[in-house]
């Protein structure tokens, strides 16, 4: 438990000082950007990706089936699509309990976590909410978190146990008001389910460049002559997937991360809780063992270890963390 | 013959609705403002509730300063007794403030500050000064709303004959920022 002093001093003067349209974010987003925009077009985001993941995994089956025998690649993507169907739609009302069990989060009590309820309880108050998200605990030394669900009745906050130890008072408020501020703007709903449905490609193609490049002798004893050109166009779409699928998931990610921070500040008047618990989460040198590429776009801060170079910059899930900073405290 | 007559009844129909809307606007504004007051009841019932329990505790260390105490004691029972807002406004910066001498002063009782019911109820206690500070953010985020409302065009033409008036921030006194005067 963090140790903690009476705080009232800043509670009552120091946040009565911010004004939250001081908040610059990078030139490409867009702002002021109303709550109820964000949410339409989150759900409008939700459709799209539900429905090109659907065209992209029946697409990528039907390569996959020409790939290996021409003749079952038809009735394989048929198959494909009623599965991606039945998958798509099974993700939008189980998302959290598949993201949640992926990280091996446990439920939080009250008893072992007071620290956390209240600040979560202080923080739906400021949003003018009748109930809090549940709350779960990832057992790492990690200071992390994240938040998931498709709606304000159905989220989750999950931190691990590393940043209630590591951050202080007002640093634990800021990371929870930045999660909270996902769930208010139905981020999570989109951002879950680029996860579960990006990640399945991305870990489908790696399995099928795996079998292409050691088991696919098949293809060699077709003697169709338009099997060579057809298998080329398979074989590009397999290596492509994972690569647009990653870029599809960045889109997502990225620019909502500045507007989390900015509500979150709107929430709490104290950009300094924030700033200081990402300047924390980002000194930190444990890695997170839940985490994987898939998960990792739903996380407060990247919780895989950059090495750095423009390749990662591009493909990074996240802002730079010192970029997020700096505007925080400019305000 | 038909074209004017339509045409009028339609301009009709627009502007009905448009009465309508605004004024379900003002009625949600005013139930949320309720709402956000009622939070804050909460919150400040909350502390009241909490506090017999602390000076129970901080009872049992004998050399504890009791005219500490008193001052809590009293600034709750003022709290709870006052009747009006700026009453009641005034009443809970009193208690805010000589809490906060209560936890400062706790701070040279080491045996205290290591009492596990004691950690409880300073946990409890400093939530619910948080959850406050909220609670009145929150009240005081939606008044503004309302009050910017009731001022502009269009609204500002009906609103007064409507019944909406003007509604009160919930403000932070000065005595809210004293230094607590800690003696030993």
């Amino acid at each position: 438990m963090p140790d903690f002093k009476f705080g009232l001093e800043v509670q009552d003067t120091e946040r009565r000082e911010i004004n939250i349209n001081n908040y610059q974010p990078p030139p490409h987003i867009r702002q002021p950007m109303l709550f109820q925009d964000q949410i339409a077009g989150n759900i409008t985001g939700t459709w799209i990706l539900m429905i090109v993941f659907i065209i992209f995994f029946t697409g990528l089956i039907w390569a996959a089936g020409v790939y290996f025998d021409r003749d079952l690649a038809v009735p394989l993507a048929i198959i494909a699509m009623v599965i991606t169907f039945i998958t798509t739609y099974a993700s939008y009302y189980n998302s959290d309990k598949i993201v949640l069990s992926m990280s091996q989060a446990r439920p939080a009590t009250k008893e072992e976590f007071p620290v956390l309820f209240n600040t979560m309880e202080g923080l739906t108050i400021a949003a003018g909410l009748g109930t809090i998200p549940p709350l779960y605990i990832i057992d790492d030394e990690a200071p992390n978190a994240f938040a998931t669900g498709r709606d304000l009745e159905h989220s989750a906050v999950a931190v691990t146990t590393g940043l209630l130890d590591k951050l202080d008072r007002y640093q634990i408020e800021g990371v929870l008001a930045h999660e909270l501020s996902h769930v208010v703007n139905r981020d999570i709903l989109l951002a879950t389910l680029t996860s579960i449905l990006v990640g399945t490609i991305v870990l489908l193609s790696d399995w099928l460049i795996r079998i292409s490049f050691f088991g696919g002798g098949r293809r060699r004893s077709s003697n169709d002559s338009g099997g060579g050109i057809l298998a080329i166009i398979a074989l590009i779409v397999i290596v492509i997937s994972p690569i647009v699928a990653t870029l599809m998931q960045l889109a997502v990610s990225r620019k909502r991360e500045y507007l989390a921070d900015a509500h979150a500040v709107k929430l709490t008047r104290y950009p300094e809780g924030l700033a200081g618990a990402l300047e924390a989460i980002s000194r930190d040198t444990n890695p997170l063992e839940v985490a994987n590429k898939a998960t990792a776009n739903l996380y407060i801060s990247n919780p895989l270890q950059d090495h750095g170079g423009w390749l990662n910059s591009m493909f990074s899930t996240h802002p730079p963390i010192d970029e997020r900073i700096a505007r925080l405290r400019s305000m | 013959m038909w074209g004017p007559l339509i045409v009028a009844i339609a301009l009709v129909v627009i502007i009905i609705f448009m009465f309508v809307g605004i004024y379900n606007r003002l009625v949600n504004l005013r139930e949320m403002i309720r709402n956000a007051w009622s939070q804050i009841d909460v919150q400040l019932k909350r502390r009241h509730d909490l506090i017999p329990n602390l000076i129970e505790t901080v009872k049992g260390y004998s050399n504890f300063e009791s005219s500490t105490l008193e001052k809590v004691i009293q600034a709750r029972n003022m709290a709870m007794s006052a009747t009006t807002i700026e009453d009641k406004q005034q009443a809970e910066n009193t208690l805010s403030g000589t809490l906060k001498s209560l936890f400062a002063l706790s701070e040279s009782y080491p045996d205290l500050k290591a009492n596990a019911s004691y950690m409880q109820l300073q946990e409890e206690l400093t939530a619910t000064e948080s959850k406050i500070a909220f609670a009145r953010q929150y009240y005081n985020d939606t008044v503004n709303v309302f009050n910017a409302s009731i001022k502009t065009f269009p609204t500002v033409m009906f609103a007064a004959s409507w019944g909406f008036s003007e509604q009160k921030y919930f403000e932070v006194v000065d005595a809210d920022r004293e230094v607590p005067q800690v003696k030993f």
